[in-house]
């Protein structure tokens, strides 16, 4: 087997999420079986450009659709942005490490995220809500720079109408008739109803959002090895082969992106890992 | 399989022979544009003789001599890594067709196995090493196919550089495994000893005798001489504590201030596995090779990050490059990534010398944090 090689995937559907964030599905054309974890990503190629790492979405059992969620902020992902539906293109994995659902279960569960940290943490929510049973209280925190930045704003509203989950929004600059907070997403801890013992978070956004998330949620009780942070690094290779991801000693695309926190809390904030 | 056998000087030629009539396309040392380069042999004649090399940091000077060896440098600026790792090298290519269906097809890889003769004990340990990066796990295909069909020759050192400290780092001078056929070079000849069941069949073919007292006595005395004459080491093989207690330690500026961050280090170290990935399409956009290509931890590119830097400054690069040479690649790979050979000292343009970093960084007992 060639580690490197692509499967083709058609286009099927595409949404407009923000001014430069959009959602592609994608149905592999192979027929092939495909199947991932929440946290996990794929390699999405675009003919004559190149590969870019992004976190698969949807996680519904029966659907073959694939939905990657992704910003327009480099050469490969404004290309992917033009593509249409029917359009084909390359994708490889699942790859990586994805998030600890099975040390989760029977657990509350706080999700904090930032920005377009909400894509590669969505599958958690999904996950846990498809699974309803195996898991205790369901906390959603998302903060984002700017109310125009939220994505998915509806699903949110929808999230918060089900028991036992809590949605907390929080955005640093609002527009009028905004109801969240505004402000740090971290601000919302002390809202929070969760018993530290029995919680396990999970985090994903900003280095430094993620950064000064663990330490409140530790300064509330959480213990150190139940706090999990996605972390993004140059990925181009996906396997542990390129060098680029390296964090210290772990490769974030194999050994991650999903990382307890104390796995990489020495260099976490050291300026150049 | 240790059994030494001794090979008259003016046989050599038939190792060539025999490895060429199995299939093996042949490489070696020849000197070549001021610097020992393997490359494509076929006759004896073609091998560097009397050559030597001069090392220091920051130069690299050839020297003819008078005398019949053929081995008698260190090194040159490759190891067997061009020749398994290739610097550039299409991975596999996409082809649209006219209705926007792709294709991807897997490059094809040259199947023909090489044989190396000369190769270096630090240069096995590096190749060891790559192994483990790119066929354990994850296996690279085309590494694979390569490393499966390479038959190695190696020829201990008995001439190592000013700037050589395998002999710290425990991968020389003496080839101790991963050879196939490993060779001391003598005056008349050399002394010839199987690592392989495969190098034991070509030494069976080779018109060797038995190798006496006095030239097996001799050649060992040649390689221990040659540890012994070595100056410069590390402080440590296990520097992995030491340099994370000291990222901040002033030194990482002083050095930063030396180095140009060109990857002249990372170009020449025969473990540095770090590579790029492009697209190279076709003018008309039907077909695009997917290319990788050697990186550096020194390039702007390495530690790009849609819109940031990881590594802005050449401190933060030297940085990454040094603890994870000698410190994370034990997380890794259970050992150090630096095998002694003392080629980012000699290729550096200014001269920067890893075991001098090392030890200010390093040897100091308070840590030395700034």
């Amino acid at each position: 087997m060639n580690p490197y090689l692509p499967r083709q995937a058609e286009v099927v559907s595409r949404t407009v999420e923000s001014g430069d964030t959009f959602s592609l599905g994608l149905r592999l054309t192979d027929g092939e079986p495909y199947d991932f974890a929440p946290g996990q990503f794929n390699m999405l190629y675009l003919h004559g450009c190149g590969e870019v790492p992004i976190s698969v979405v949807a996680d519904d059992p029966d659907s073959d659709i694939l939905t990657h969620t992704v910003r327009a902020v480099g050469r490969i992902t404004r290309g992917l942005e033009q593509l249409q539906v029917g359009d084909r293109i390359g994708l490889r994995g699942p790859y990586g490490r994805g998030w600890p659902m099975t040390q989760a279960e029977g657990r509350d569960v706080v999700v904090v995220t930032g920005g377009l940290g909400c894509a590669p943490s969505v599958s958690i929510i999904h996950h846990i809500l498809g699974h309803r049973g195996g898991y205790g209280h369901l906390s959603i925190l998302q903060g984002v720079k700017h109310t125009d930045d939220l994505i998915w704003r509806a699903q949110y509203d929808a999230w918060a109408q089900l028991p036992d989950v809590d949605v907390l929004l929080a955005a640093d600059v609002a527009e009028p008739g905004w109801h969240g907070h505004v402000g740090l997403v971290t601000a919302l801890f002390d809202q929070l109803r969760l018993e530290p013992a029995r919680t396990i978070a999970m985090l994903c956004g900003p280095e430094v959002m993620m950064r000064a998330a663990a330490d409140g949620l530790h300064a509330i009780g959480l213990a150190e090895d139940r706090i999990y942070l996605s972390m993004e690094r140059n990925m181009q290779c996906a396997v542990g082969h390129c060098g680029h991801c390296q964090l210290g000693g772990s490769f974030v695309c194999k050994d991650g992106p999903v990382f307890a926190w104390p796995e990489i809390r020495p260099l976490l904030g050291t300026r150049g890992y | 399989m240790n059994s030494s056998s001794f090979l008259p000087r003016d046989a050599l030629q038939s190792l060539i022979d025999v490895l060429q009539d199995r299939g093996y396309r042949t490489i070696g040392p020849r000197a070549q544009d001021g610097a020992i380069q393997y490359l494509d042999i076929d006759d004896v004649a073609q091998l560097p003789a009397g050559t030597g090399d001069h090392q220091s940091p920051g130069r690299y000077r050839l020297h003819d001599g008078t005398s019949p060896r053929l081995f008698a440098w260190a090194n040159g600026p490759q190891a067997l890594k061009p020749w398994l790792f290739h610097a550039r090298e299409t991975l596999w290519c996409s082809t649209r067709g006219a209705d926007g269906r792709l294709s991807f097809a897997a490059a094809p890889v040259d199947e023909r196995p090489l044989a190396v003769i000369g190769a270096r004990a630090c240069d096995l340990a590096a190749c060891h090493l790559q192994d483990r990066h790119f066929v354990d796990g994850m296996t690279d295909p085309a590494y694979a196919a390569r490393r499966r069909g390479l038959f190695t020759v190696a020829v201990h050192c008995t001439q190592p550089a000013e700037t050589c400290f395998c002999a710290s780092t425990g991968d020389g001078p003496r080839a101790g495994e991963g050879f196939d056929l490993a060779l001391s070079e003598l005056d008349d000849g050399f002394v010839v000893v199987a690592g392989s069941a495969v190098g034991q069949t070509v030494a069976d073919a080779l018109p060797t005798r038995t190798a006496s007292r006095e030239q097996l006595a001799q050649a060992d005395a040649e390689i221990a001489g040659a540890a012994a004459r070595q100056t410069r080491h590390l402080p440590s093989r296990d520097l992995r504590a030491a340099l994370f207690a000291r990222l901040e330690h002033a030194r990482w500026d002083d050095v930063a201030g030396r180095c140009l961050a060109c990857g002249n280090c990372t170009s020449v170290c025969p473990t540095c596995f770090c590579h790029a990935e492009q697209d190279v399409p076709s003018l008309d956009g039907t077909s695009s090779e997917h290319v990788r290509e050697w990186d550096s931890c020194f390039s702007e590119g390495h530690g790009y990050l849609h819109g940031f830097q990881i590594r802005p400054e050449i401190r933060h690069r030297f940085r990454q490059w040094m603890t994870h040479k000698l410190g994370s690649w034990h997380e890794q790979y259970g050992r150090s990534g630096c095998v002694g050979c003392g080629r980012c000292i000699t290729w550096c343009p200014v001269g920067i010398d890893i075991t001098v970093e090392a030890q200010a960084i390093c040897g100091d007992a308070d840590g030395g944090n700034a």
